[in-house]
This record gives C-alpha cells, structure tokens and sequence, in this order.
C-alpha cells in the first residue's frame, strides 16, 4: 500500500503511523457534556468502504495528513495536509 | 445421529464407511423462533448450544451469511489461555479455559484441545517484573503461574535462542502450564453437531439484510431467504458487528474493525511443543498436530474490511519468529489468511443485553475472540435465557466507557491499534 504524502508524494506505508478516523479532528470543547467527550473518545463510524483518516508520516515529513481511502478495497482517492482543512479528494 | 465412539469408528469400518451421515442438518427457515442467532461463527453456534443444553431452549435457528467455519473460527492461530491480570477479566477466560478441558465430552466431537502451556517471554527486567505480578494476580485469582528463568526455558523450549546473543536476549518468561491450543474447525464442527442434534435450526448461506420492529422492540431480521421472526434476536457477528447493528439504527459502537493476519508453514517434524511468545514485539507461535508452524501478530493497524493482509505484517511476523527460532529460516510458510477483528477501545468484548428491547449484543473480541469461545457461548446463552449478564460477563457492558469502567489490561487507552 503507498499512501500519497501531499508533501513527498507517493511513499511505503511502512512510513506512516496510524492513528484513525480524521474524527480526531473533531475535538470538542473542554466544557462540552459527557456525551460529546464520550462520543469522541469511544464512538466509531466504522465504515465499510469509503473512510477518511489520520496518518503520520513519521519516517519522511512527519506531518499529519488525512487519507480518503477504502476499507474493502484498501484503494486510496487522494490525502491533503489536516492543517489545511479536511477536503482530501 | 448417532454418538461418535470407538465402536462407531468400528462399525463404520466394518460397513465400508458408507454409513456416515453429515454433522448437522441443512435446515430451511421457519417463519419464527424463540431466539434466532446472527452469525454463525464459534461463537454463535457455542451460544445455541448453551442455550439448548443450559436452558432447554431449542427452538432456536442459527442464520449464517456464509458456510460453518468459513470466518473468523478458522481465521485464528487457536491458542486456548487464561492468563489474564485484572479481577474482572480473569474469571471470564478462566470459566472459558475450564469448559475447554471438557469439551470434547461436552460435545462428543474431539476438538484435539492439548493443554501444552504457553510460554511468554520477557526481555527486560521490567517485564519480568510485570509479568511476576501479572502470574501473582492469577494465583490470586486460583490459576496456577509459574516463572521460568533462562535456564528452565532453555530445558522446556530447546530451539529458542536464550543465547546473551541474540537480537532481544531473553530473561526469563512466564508459563501457563494448562494453557495451550485446539483445533479451530473442530470447534465450529462440533458445537454446530451439537446444538443441531438438540433440534437448532444451522442455516448457512442466509445473509440478514435489515431487522424486523415493532415500534423500538426489534421482533426477528430480514433475510436472503425470507423474513424470520423471533422474541429475541441475537448478534454475534464479529468484525461485521458495525454493519449488522447500522442495519438496526445503531451506528455508533465502540469498535473498529481490524484485520488480523494468521500464518501456516509447510508441515514438518514435531520441533516445538507449547505456544510462545515474543516480548519484545507482537508473534505467537506453536506447532500444530500436523506439523505446520501456526503463528501470528499484530493487527494491520488500520481500519480494514479486506480479509486479507498486507506485507509489512508478514516481515514483522517472520523477523520476529527467526529472532526466537533462528533454526526456522529455511521453512517456507504454506499459507496466511487474516480474520476481521472487531477490535473494542479496551480490548475486551461486549456481551449484553440491548441495545434494543428483544436484541442481544455479543461483540468486540479483539485478540481474545478463539479461546473465549467457550465462555462466551455460555454467558451470552446465559444473559439470552434470563434477560440479564450472568456473573462472568456483567464487566462486559456497553456503557462501560461511557462510565469510565474499561477493562484495559495494559493501560493503553482508547485506542484499538495498541491492544
């Protein structure tokens, strides 16, 4: 599998670090209910088929980038920095 | 059907062998049940089997998408244990490990269970310092432990490298001397003869493509083969547990599906006699009756539906396995097939009643889902039968991460990849 960094271009998958759903984005405020902190740490989409998710290329660039990929096929539509928003296509 | 014995054997001899009759028999769908099982995987088919015999409910159909044994039952490296740490996860495996020296007799099917001991390996002081105290926390608990140093390994494990030279040198280990494997299709074969000879309906090749409701109380599921009602629906779907539950509107659940790679080499002549483990990475070893090395390791470590691996896992494994068995570099691996875990937040499963009235929930195994077979069966006939969690499965809740009482073994968070 070669994941597509915005910044090295096509790389081993062996460089990056997992971590999951681009959710993690999505962290809520420090006063926000128990439910949404539970939500955020616990709950999943879990998709079968088209997810987006957090990468770190911690053998090239080290930078955290989110990945369009698909869970069945393992087919991967394109990756974008997650500083620079969530529209990976 | 008749028992399976010696004098069976005998008389199946005598007559040519043409009087076998298959295991189970290939049930069509009735239009309703008392309890209809989702999944019918080592797990399900142990649940319709407790439900038979514990509780004289038999009017019970097992619905599976595929064929017996065609998911993750036979997509593990079949290690049996129960050497656990925390008070509340300890009893589960060890009430799984006592019904598995039984379980041959249970079903009259030999499972070939070989308590041969598993070994874990420790390559630093401070893991032989967890480990005493993981092996303290079993005897606690009343499960035999014992320590083993260099020297021990050396005589109980003559292949491994306890050298000072190896790559991870080795300090010691801890040993669970009942601990060991079975054979997996055995399992699947035997419950599914088993709960069908006490009148389970096993359907294969009945894919369940949405749930039938009355209002909020789910009340049976659709299927590929028509609509099959029942006053309780349970789910044991393993790594499919997000997309059957979507199907009832629960689409968020506190797991994330894995795949998990298992390996087989060329059969060879017996050279390893109990499971081991690596400590300074992820590899579990052993070798089965037939000769072929069984190992495996981590997940992947993404979120994947594909049943199949990926290539870096397959060095990791075989760097590791030479790094113990340097004797193993010229035997060639026959197969490696991956499983989909449906790994939870704590790496423990969720066995419960609910989410919905009428349906019961039986999922998030992670890497514990082969030897909890048994005790998973039983609590989840159990919490089916009596509408609520048997001793042994109420840590397993649902909302124990809501609540903050996770059951995470080694203190690594909410994070599937890292249990």
């Amino acid at each position: 599998m070669r994941i597509p960094c915005p910044l090295c271009g096509p790389r081993d998958r062996r460089e990056f670090t997992y971590m999951g759903a681009d959710d993690f984005l999505r962290r809520p405020a420090a006063d926000a209910p128990a439910e949404a902190w539970d939500a955020y740490l616990h709950l999943r989409d879990n998709p079968a088929g088209a997810t987006r998710d957090l990468w770190f290329h911690e053998a090239g660039c080290q930078a955290w980038i989110v990945v369009s990929r698909d869970t069945v096929t393992h087919e991967i539509a394109g990756a974008a920095l997650a500083g620079e928003g969530r529209d990976a296509t | 059907m008749g028992r399976y014995s010696i004098f069976a054997v005998a008389a199946g001899a005598l007559g040519g062998n043409r009087g076998w009759r298959p295991a189970w028999r290939k049930a069509v769908p009735k239009p309703s049940y008392e309890v209809v099982i989702v999944g019918g995987g080592g797990h399900g088919l142990a649940t319709a089997h407790y439900l038979a015999r514990e509780h004289g409910i038999t009017d019970v159909a097992v619905v599976e998408k595929g064929w017996i044994g065609s998911g993750n039952v036979g997509r593990n490296t079949t290690i049996v244990r129960s050497n656990y740490m925390l008070d509340r996860t300890v009893p589960f495996y060890e009430a799984s490990l006592k019904l598995w020296e039984g379980l041959s007799h249970d079903l009259n099917f030999n499972v070939m269970f070989s308590s041969r001991g598993v070994i874990n390996l420790a390559h630093t002081p401070a893991q032989m310092d967890i480990f005493t105290r993981r092996a303290n926390s079993m005897m606690l608990n009343g499960i035999a432990a014992e320590m083993l140093d260099v020297a021990g390994l050396r005589r109980r494990v003559p292949l491994l490298d306890v050298s000072p030279a190896a790559r991870f040198p080795v300090v010691g280990a801890i040993h669970q001397a009942r601990g060991g494997t079975a054979r997996h299709d055995a399992v699947a074969w035997g419950y599914a003869r088993a709960a069908d000879s006490r009148g389970v309906d096993i359907i294969e090749n009945c894919e369940v493509t949405g749930f039938l409701r009355e209002g909020d109380r789910i009340t049976g599921v659709r299927t590929t083969r028509g609509d099959i009602r029942a006053r309780k629906t349970a789910v044991a779907v393993a790594g499919s547990t997000s997309q059957v539950m979507a199907l009832a509107g629960i689409d968020d659940l506190p797991i994330e599906s894995h795949v998990l790679q298992a390996f087989v080499s060329e059969g060879m002549k017996p050279a390893l006699d109990v499971v081991v483990t690596f400590g300074a990475g992820h590899l579990y070893i052993s070798q089965s009756d037939k000769g072929g090395l069984v190992f495996g390791g981590d997940i992947d470590g993404y979120n994947s539906y594909a049943q199949r691996g990926n290539l870096p896992i397959v060095e990791d494994v075989a760097s590791a396995a030479l790094a113990m068995f340097p004797a193993f570099s010229r035997v060639r691996l026959l197969r490696t097939w991956g499983g989909l875990m449906d790994m939870t937040m704590d790496g423990q499963p969720i066995i419960t009643t609910g989410p919905l009235p009428g349906l019961y929930l039986n999922c998030g195994w992670c890497y514990e889902g082969f030897k909890a077979t048994p005790a998973s069966g039983f609590t989840f006939a159990w919490t089916i039968a009596k509408d609520e969690p048997h001793p042994l499965n109420a840590p397993f809740r649902l909302d124990r991460f809501r609540q903050g009482r996770v059951l995470d073994e080694k203190g690594r968070g909410p994070y599937p990849g890292h249990h």
